[in-house]
């Protein structure tokens, strides 16, 4: 077994749906040692599409099995004294605890920081909620479309819009989830990294909002400093960008001043290009619209593909937009070994995506597909725990596990 | 006291993807060394930036966003001494960080293998667009184009409309999670005194988000695509028109039970007892219609009455702020979402504070990125010994430069 960058690494998890899990699967991957906390009915992940073939089965969910790669899971109901007492004695062996509950939730249960640390004072606790643990939002309800457009994103998406009239988006997926996951990921290696060396646990608030506002840190402050507000009028490029091409969607920018000269020799110095108006790169940003006009009219000739791997022969900087269709079968991403196959009861062998990092001493390997619900309770505990095997099917009935 | 004090970082990045991996490790307390040249400055440096982003104050407020908290110094690593000074500070340095093209600092002599040589445990991250192996790794792109190829731009945009050209936060998103690499490798590093070379893909980590709609493609062969803000199964779930100018509230409904207090609200116009509207199937089924509806009732109200109202009711309910709006908001005021810096050149600016709030190492902006050069005096003279007529003479002989 190859070594691991965070082997050894105890963590309890106690979230649900995107956030928390994407936290911890992050660490899980690299080797962390999760334990997985789901009420007795499940983490709610496990009822959301995509489900293999379709079919709504609660060990199905691509969600899921995506989310908690390489995760061990038990059920257990903290509102009882049994559930509560074995929430702690893992707690207490455990390095790191997740949460997702909103504010005040753990501490109406008893199992806030303040008693964790108590019986483990080295525990690095956080938390993950829409608007932190303080301020006068930290009460309010949010899914993910809410957290989206709390933080400014939502405002400028999508850009180049030619009227207002329509409403600001989210970006795809459920992005600001798995945002707020990878930043608790980032403070916990942090503080683990400092625990290392000083030895002292802490609590760390994240919030989702700040989560997504801070990947927008070059838009948000632009007010405060220039009084600008931005707004998704604009576009990102003052030309190039997105744009039809015979088979679907191409999109280039020419940052550089050479790469507008080598777009030219690319298009076999159409007519237009030598017109004054776009003489150098402030006459082409104030005229991107016409630019755009004429650059559609000869891509409408070209495919993609083509123009994405030609397009960067000439060392233009272009791209294609890819569907989930041509991420699958993208051979960069196949050659790389971004896709890892992951065997699942349910699903048999299944790709799935994997992560952007290769560490050349402690490779990303996959130990285990995501957990059935309630998998390891029996491993859990009888061979951490010291119950005896015929207790279970009691703290089952008792609605414990 | 930060999490990472005490850590050295050389900085060999530049745009927007690379700076955010080590603005991240400097927030936790990390001293980081920009490397940056005249002969080939940083982006957002340049005149061209200026135009990009409409002045040169912006231009200097999306540096200093990006390099806060930061030290940085003239080196010319096409000159032989240049090198030979980048491998001194290696030597005495914890972590080194690239985001060239693909094998580019091998070419200048700064590899891994020979870094490596020079200071046997360190963690060096080359972040590049595609990763140093695959057909494409030499390819050049930005955020726009990374967008494309990640398949965000794909998921996001009006149903039906063109696919959306994703901006600046293309760029932080994978630089956040190459940050968090780094930090896996500093824990392995203080277990067991190995550091190690990271290759890190930005479009991959850009599609990470997206991993239950890859599965979707791999799981059942079905390519999902953009549909604004709708969600799989909520419904209403959209950004809707609110009183005053260009304001917009979103509102997200899960249950029957969230669906009633929304009525409640609206104060239970006939509408809304439509049979078409009884239960979470018909409301998705029926949305746009629904969404017409709430929309003549929301244009009442400004964005911040509604959130009260509807927050009240239990509903999730979050204007779509603007950054001017997200600046002034009480919550983020209260919870220090921006923090200002004094520039030396242009005063007081603000950025996005850290997203993360720990109880023992607090993450804070403390200084202004720095201007061409500023540190030349401490890095090469204090940390490097180097005295001052010698540093005169690489100045005159364009090494530090």
């Amino acid at each position: 077994m190859p070594k691991s960058a965070l082997g050894g690494t105890k963590i309890v998890e106690l979230c649900q749906l995107v956030a928390g899990p994407y936290c911890t699967k992050l660490l899980s991957d690299l080797g962390a040692e999760v334990i997985k906390i789901e009420p007795p009915e499940g983490d709610p992940a496990r009822k959301l599409p995509p489900f293999f073939h379709d079919e709504p089965d609660p060990e199905g969910s691509g969600l899921f099995l995506y989310l908690n790669t390489n995760k061990m899971g038990i059920t257990l109901n903290l509102h009882t004294a049994t559930g509560k007492d074995i929430f702690l004695r893992l707690v207490e062996n455990a390095d790191i605890m997740v949460e997702d509950n909103p504010p005040g939730t753990m501490e109406k249960l008893g199992l806030d920081y303040e008693c964790l640390k108590e019986i483990n004072p080295r525990l690095l606790m956080a938390s993950i909620t829409p608007f932190g643990q303080t301020g006068p939002y930290r009460d309010y309800k949010a899914y993910h479309l809410n957290v989206f457009h709390s933080s400014g994103e939502g405002y400028l998406t999508p850009g180049g819009v030619e009227n207002m009239g329509r409403p600001p988006l989210k970006v795809g997926n459920l992005v600001g989830e798995y945002d707020s996951g990878l930043n608790a990921a980032i403070a916990i290696l942090g503080a683990l990294y400092y625990r290392k060396r000083s030895g002292g646990g802490q609590y760390i608030d994240i919030s989702k909002q700040e989560s997504v506002m801070s990947l927008n840190r070059l838009d948000m402050p632009r007010w405060a400093n220039e009084g600008e507000v931005i707004t998704r009028a604009k576009l990102g490029v003052p030309y190039g960008g997105a744009l039809p091409c015979k088979d679907g969607y191409t999109v280039f920018v020419t940052w550089e001043g050479e790469q507008w000269d080598k777009l030219v020799d690319f298009m076999g110095h159409p007519e237009w290009t030598a017109d004054e108006k776009f003489k150098d790169y402030a006459s082409r940003y104030q005229n991107g619209e016409l630019i755009n006009a004429l650059l559609t009219e000869w891509l409408v000739d070209y495919g993609k593909e083509e123009l994405y791997h030609r397009g960067q022969a000439a060392e233009v900087p272009f791209a294609m937009v890819y569907t989930p269709q041509d991420l699958a079968e993208s051979e960069q991403l196949e050659e790389r070994g971004f896709f890892i196959e992951v065997e699942h009861s349910t699903t048999g062998k299944i790709k799935y995506p994997g992560v952007p990092y290769n560490f050349s001493r402690t490779p990303v390997v996959v130990q285990r597909p995501a957990p059935l619900l309630g998998e390891h309770n029996e491993e859990i505990l009888t061979d951490r725990l010291g119950f005896d095997k015929e207790e279970l099917p009691r703290l089952g009935m008792a609605n414990v596990i | 006291m930060g999490c990472l004090d005490g850590i050295r970082i050389i900085d060999f990045t530049r745009y927007a993807a690379g700076p955010q991996i080590t603005l991240l490790l400097a927030f936790m307390g990390a001293e980081v060394i920009k490397l940056e040249s005249r002969v080939d400055i940083d982006h957002f440096r340049r005149q061209e930036s200026a135009v990009v982003w409409g002045s040169q104050r912006a231009s200097i407020d999306c540096f200093n966003s990006l390099n806060a908290n930061k030290m940085g110094v003239t080196l010319n690593l096409k000159t032989d001494a240049g090198v030979e000074l980048a491998k001194r500070l290696v030597a005495i340095s914890d972590v080194v960080v690239d985001n060239f093209k693909a094998g580019t600092i091998d070419r200048l002599g700064l590899g891994y293998p020979v870094l490596r040589d020079i200071k046997p445990d360190i963690i060096m991250l080359s972040a590049s667009s595609h990763g140093a192996v695959g057909p494409e790794r030499g390819y050049i792109a930005y955020a726009v184009t990374m967008g494309a190829l990640s398949g965000l731009s794909e998921m996001t945009g009006y149903e039906g409309g063109p696919p959306a050209v994703m901006r600046s936060s293309a760029d932080l998103r994978p630089g956040t999670a190459a940050a968090f690499a780094i930090l896996a490798a500093l824990n392995h590093r203080e277990e067991t005194g190995e550091g190690q070379f990271i290759d890190f893909s930005a479009r991959e980590a850009l599609s990470c988000p997206l991993g239950e709609i890859i599965m979707d493609y791999t799981m059942n062969q079905r390519g999902r695509t953009r549909s604004g803000n709708r969600d799989d199964c909520m419904a209403p779930h959209n950004c809707y028109r609110c009183k005053g100018e260009e304001q917009w509230i979103s509102i997200a409904v899960s249950s029957d039970e969230e669906w009633e207090s929304l009525c409640c609200a609206m104060g239970d116009p006939a509408w809304a007892a439509d049979e078409r509207f009884a239960d979470q199937v018909g409301r998705w089924q029926h949305q746009q219609e629904l969404d017409g509806m709430i929309e003549s009732w929301t244009a009442e109200y400004t964005h911040y009455e509604l959130m009260d109202m509807l927050q009240r009711a239990g509903v999730a309910a979050i204007p779509s702020f603007n950054n001017e709006e997200i600046f002034n908001d009480p919550h983020c005021r209260e919870r220090g979402c921006f923090a200002s810096v004094d520039h030396p050149e242009e005063g007081k600016l603000y950025i996005v504070s850290p997203p993360w709030k720990f109880s023992e190492t607090p993450a804070e902006a403390t200084a202004a990125a720095p201007l061409l050069g500023e540190h030349n005096r401490y890095v090469f003279g204090e940390l490097l010994g180097i005295s001052d007529e010698q540093m005169n003479r690489l100045e005159t002989d364009k090494v530090l430069y």
